[in-house]
């Protein structure tokens, strides 16, 4: 009775400590965003007293003269994403139909969903060296064509590498809510005489809208926290942009750039505070994209 | 007359869009081809004995190497893995098991974030979590950075393969008067062992290439070091250096590494289609 | 005095609110086989799942009352070390995918770490596939996984399974349901075998598999014993009229 009374209270203790350390773990995921998102706070708190709202509408940052004022880095952040979504988007919808709705299965299916993924599977840095040297002196020679400085960075050019990045992620979920339109829809508008284009326009996307919106609100979401690939393409300077072919800098890029060598209190605490505004808009919009997929997938 | 002519019409747009969808498709596909016959082309000439057993050599001089960018890569992946294969996979089991906890909830949720945190923020954290208490640049702080950027897709692949297994497994296990953690650890993670060795995979290919999570943490180094408590070399670290750099010399040496980082992704992810096939577990 | 291996005495179960069992009171005896019987959602199941206790793993699930194996109450003992002495076979046969046909017979005895020689662990599992009428099937191919045998056969590696911990009680949860009719004749065969060695409990929704197989059956309904005794009674002499309007197929 002793053994068996024994091998009990062994089993009871390991089953403990196991459903224990399962909950741990859990409680540590948890744990560790509060703590990424309070230690980004107490962090930018230097900044935040120091400077308030004009950290966001002071258009001079010069660290040289204590100044911190992120707005070009704003300007260049918003520019380069929306600049991006809007060449990316006909794009990734143009894939998204060709891989949801007319070629779903087959080796072509195959072949192209392969090269979106492995597009999705380059790093960011070599992004940023291939575009260093081919988009680089392409963009130069536009740039001379239109009798503009040719700095063969800026805006434009990082604009376009990260169209091309942030393409495999809408895809991705674009192509799946239009995979799965119930082809009882479909059919309807078949059996009345549509064409595939009307089927598509009138009845696919119309149904698919929250979804697709979705994808681009994740695309977003990755394009804004982009660094290194436009860090290499942007032009690092700390005006703001005046065009689209002028160099600029993102929140990113910035940090990339100036937080190693940052020296003093304001400094340092102000490149976190771009760090904290990254990680809230990014987080919210990625949760609101999240959100939407959830409500369309019900 | 009038319908057959819209008909014609509305058959005529039809087309021009397929046309339109093929084409945008395809150019979409360009920059990938572009990209990797580029590398290839340029990295080929610069893959030679010494690129892999040499050191960085100064501006000027030549038969310069990666080899010590190489041996960092590995090393800080190593030890990122260690880190984040145990907790994902644990996690993982956890949100496959108890799935309708509060707890749960907020775990996915947290979960989710992480995913998306701008890798470059998570080298601010590291840099002020371990970076600054340890007084220098490490190649552990840069592992960890990593870690936390694999721990959401083993969590997730982990507990998507769990929950796939039929509930029964379970059920015959325990009914032989298996404890509950002995079920799990030696029946349900094993069954799950393809899907969640993909996710794990899938993971490493994605932090092998990051670059910004280790520029502040891994730093870098110009000499050979396998110390993970000093500042270590990585093969994103160079080509960004380098890249960046005036010098040809320099250049070459990044094509070479930017060929063998894609070089090494592809193999991970044919790795991962031979995981899927060779280990599916049939039932 | 108790020569009832399983003694049921006023016992309920519960899913939270809903009263499943009520008042059960059934006495079972050694090497008998009960035919456990009733329309879907009768309790059958939630009766045979309580006495190896895989009940109380649903959220929720609670009992009331007394349960006894050998004189024993089962909710006082450790339900891990209770399920070694209790065989469940289920109705999706559910061998092991990662282990061979060899493992998955005394994978009760692996899974918990029970130290065996070679030839002990061969002669377990010879006789386990004997009894189960499986050897001469699988006898060279034992370290083949066991997942590539057919239905019938992979049901049977159950049965071997289970048996090769040597239970006092096997418990078949519709057992041949998703078998088909040769498969299924072959283990009503074996079950016929096994009683001379074995205590069984086996819920079944077909009547006629009940009639040929079981020695006793207890007839339940919404959670009632209705009626149990005699399998021989039960069909061609039943007391309750509820029993009655079962067995000639008014509901169910």
């Amino acid at each position: 009775m002793n053994e068996i009374a024994f091998q009990a209270k062994q089993i009871n203790l390991k089953e403990k400590v196991f459903k224990k350390t399962l909950t741990l773990s859990a409680i540590t995921v948890v744990v560790i965003l509060l703590a990424i998102f309070f230690t980004l706070l107490i962090n930018s708190m230097p900044s935040i007293k120091a400077l308030g709202g004009k950290f966001f509408y002071d258009k001079t940052w010069d660290p040289v003269a204590d100044e911190y004022g992120a707005l070009p880095f704003l300007v260049g952040t918003l520019l380069t994403s929306f600049l991006a979504l809007i060449i990316s988007t006909p794009f990734s919808i143009a894939v998204a139909i060709f891989l949801g709705e007319y070629y779903k299965k087959g080796v072509v299916a195959e072949i192209f969903k392969n090269v979106i993924d492995l597009l999705a599977g380059i790093p960011s840095v070599i992004y940023g060296f291939w575009g260093l040297f081919v988009l680089v002196p392409i963009v130069r020679t536009i740039e001379l064509k239109l009798n503009l400085p040719p700095y063969g960075v800026g805006i434009f050019t990082s604009s376009v590498i990260l169209a091309i990045m942030i393409l495999p992620f809408s895809v991705s979920l674009s192509r799946q809510v239009i995979s799965m339109v119930p082809s009882h829809l479909k059919e309807a508008a078949y059996s009345l005489g549509a064409t595939r284009f009307e089927v598509i326009t009138k009845i696919i996307i119309p149904y698919t809208k929250s979804g697709l919106f979705a994808g681009l609100l994740l695309a977003l979401g990755r394009a804004l926290g982009e660094t290194m690939a436009v860090t290499m393409l942007i032009g690092n300077t700390h005006q703001i942009p005046t065009g689209i072919f002028s160099p600029g800098n993102t929140m990113a890029s910035v940090i990339a750039n100036e937080f190693s060598e940052a020296t003093g209190k304001i400094y340092t605490s102000s490149l976190i505070e771009m760090g904290l505004f990254l990680f809230v808009v990014v987080t919210i919009i990625n949760i609101l994209g999240k959100q939407v997929i959830k409500r369309f997938t019900l | 007359m009038q319908i057959e002519k819209q008909i014609a019409h509305r058959n005529k747009k039809n087309k021009i869009f397929k046309g339109v969808i093929i084409a945008g498709t395809v150019i979409s596909t360009l920059p990938l081809l572009l990209i990797l016959f580029y590398i290839f082309r340029q990295g080929i000439t610069a893959i030679n004995w010494q690129f892999f057993t040499n050191l960085p050599k100064p501006v000027g001089e030549t038969g310069g190497g990666v080899s010590n960018a190489i041996v960092g890569s590995i090393l800080i992946l190593l030890v990122s893995c260690v880190i984040a294969i145990p907790v994902g996979i644990i996690i993982g089991i956890y949100l496959s098991e108890v799935a309708k906890s509060r707890l749960a909830y907020y775990c996915r949720l947290a979960v989710d974030v992480l995913q998306g945190i701008p890798s470059i923020v998570i080298g601010i954290i590291i840099y002020e979590w371990i970076v600054r208490p340890m007084g220098g640049f490490s190649a552990f702080s840069g592992s960890v950075a990593l870690a936390l950027m694999m721990l959401p897709s083993i969590i997730k692949s982990t507990e998507e393969t769990l929950k796939l297994l039929p509930e029964s497994l379970k059920e015959a296990s325990l009914a032989l008067g298996v404890p509950y953690y002995k079920t799990i650890l030696k029946i349900i993670v094993p069954s799950g062992l393809s899907g969640i060795m993909t996710g794990v995979i899938l993971s490493i290919a994605r932090v092998i290439g990051e670059t910004a999570p280790l520029l502040f943490t891994a730093f870098g180094n110009p000499f050979m070091s396998t110390d993970i408590f000093r500042p270590m070399s990585s093969l994103p670290l160079i080509i960004f250096n380098y890249a960046t750099s005036p010098y040809s010399d320099w250049h070459q040496l990044a094509w070479g590494a930017s060929m063998l980082l894609i070089l090494m992704i592809l193999i991970l992810n044919i790795i991962t289609k031979i995981v899927q096939r060779k280990w599916k577990v049939q039932f | 005095m108790e020569s009832a291996i399983l003694k049921a005495t006023n016992f309920n179960a519960f899913f939270g609110k809903n009263h499943i069992l009520k008042n059960i009171s059934l006495e079972v005896e050694k090497n008998t086989v009960w035919a456990i019987m009733g329309p879907s959602g009768c309790g059958k199941t939630t009766f045979i799942r309580c006495v190896n206790r895989m009940h109380e793993l649903t959220q929720g699930a609670t009992v009331e009352g007394s349960l006894k194996l050998n004189g024993e109450e089962i909710y006082d003992m450790n339900p891990v070390l209770l399920r070694r002495k209790v065989g469940m076979v289920f109705q999706r046969p559910n061998p092991f995918p990662t282990m061979s046909i060899y493992d998955n017979v005394i994978a009760g005895y692996i899974l918990n770490g029970i130290k065996l020689s070679k030839n002990e662990k061969d002669e377990i599992v010879e006789n386990s596939l004997k009894r189960a009428a499986l050897w001469m099937e699988v006898r060279s191919t034992l370290h083949k996984k066991g997942t590539f045998l057919s239905g019938g056969q992979q049901q049977r590696l159950c049965i071997a399974r289970a048996l090769s911990m040597n239970p006092e009680i096997l418990l078949l949860d519709e057992a041949t349901s998703a078998l088909d009719p040769i498969s299924t004749a072959k283990i009503e065969e074996l079950i016929h075998e096994l009683k001379s060695d074995y205590t069984i409990l086996m819920v079944t929704h077909n009547m006629q598999q009940a009639a040929r197989v079981s020695d006793k059956t207890a007839f339940f309904y919404l959670g009632e014993l209705i009626e149990s005794g005699e399998t021989k009674m039960i069909f061609t002499n039943p007391k309750h009229e509820k029993t009655q309007n079962y067995i000639t197929g008014h509901f169910g």
